[in-house]
């Protein structure tokens, strides 16, 4: 299996994902945000990181890089797509995923390991995971609170689209300690901690993220 | 050339933490009588050639499109007077 992860310029966390990547068993591939191809990849990682400076918004202009336009058509046709921390706010502005993110209700940039809940482990990055099981990866951003008006929570809920939850203490003031969701086939899934940082204990807190790598390698077998 | 301006703000139900450190800074600085503070940002675009309704909607679509995101935002456009 061959997992894209695309550098923009800014992005800081693309070596950590293909590195997490090729951990999992699958072959990484670099894409580029001024790529006009996939590469023929099987699924997509949107890395963390300050694209394009994070100017005007997070994932604003991002959004808008020539690779997006793939990116966005083999997302809405079913094909793995995985953002993370910045990546997740670029799903959010490309409309792939519902709300928004914003600055941390407590001003702060926070960096910490993060205790997460899994709520959902059937989409195509948690199904290597237990509904319910608890673990442990590291959180760092400045603008991770997750909003969304009421009805798009309680479909969010409603919907098991909720697929991580802060545990031990909302770190950002997301809205129902929201960490993570998926649109409503469950390819497409935006979280803020980092599961690329916590592969190998060596420098992670836990292993606990490299299941969302392996869960998507059995999206490839199935 | 005109100069058309997008004044793009938080929504009021949505939380302005930047606001809120504005506003407890100014209440350290003894500028009472302040009870709110809300911040935005303001683009000014130069528009070329004559300013017709259809370029005044192209902004409205390019505001709506790129300088706001309408989920946490508003926006209002307006043509600014020659100086």
């Amino acid at each position: 299996m061959r997992i894209g992860v695309v550098t923009f310029p800014g992005s800081l966390d693309d070596r950590d994902a293909q590195r997490a990547a090729r951990a999992a068993g699958a072959e990484a591939v670099a894409l580029w945000h001024g790529d006009t191809s996939l590469s023929g990849v099987d699924a997509v990682v949107l890395p963390g990181g300050f694209s394009y400076g994070d100017y005007l918004r997070c994932g604003a202009i991002a959004r808008f890089a020539p690779i997006m336009t793939e990116v966005i058509a083999a997302a809405k046709g079913g094909m793995p797509t995985l953002g993370i921390c910045n990546g997740f706010q670029i799903l959010c502005e490309s409309h792939l995923l519902p709300g928004a993110l914003v600055r941390n209700d407590r001003r702060k940039f926070v960096c910490r390991d993060q205790r997460l809940r899994v709520e959902n482990a059937s989409t195509a990055w948690t199904s290597a995971y237990d509904a319910g099981q608890e673990i442990v990866i590291p959180l760092k951003n400045g603008e991770g609170g997750f909003i969304a008006d009421d009805e798009t929570l309680d479909r969010l809920e409603g919907e098991g689209q909720v697929v991580v939850r802060y545990l031990d203490g909302n770190p950002n003031g997301s809205y129902r300690d929201i960490a993570g969701i998926c649109n409503e086939a469950g390819n497409v899934v935006g979280l803020m901690p980092h599961p690329e940082h916590a592969i190998e204990t060596l420098v992670g807190p836990t292993t606990d993220g490299l299941g969302f790598f392996t869960s998507v390698l059995r999206v490839a077998v199935s | 050339m005109s100069r058309v301006v997008v004044d793009v703000m938080p929504k009021q139900a949505i939380l302005d933490p930047q606001g809120q450190a504005v506003h407890g800074a100014l209440g350290r600085l003894g500028f009472a009588g302040i009870s709110e503070v809300r911040l935005g940002k303001r683009f000014e675009l130069e528009v070329d050639g004559e300013l017709t309704e259809e370029r005044l909607a192209e902004v409205r679509c390019a505001a709506e499109t790129l300088l706001a995101n309408t989920v946490i935002e508003d926006f209002t456009v307006r043509v600014e007077a020659a100086g």
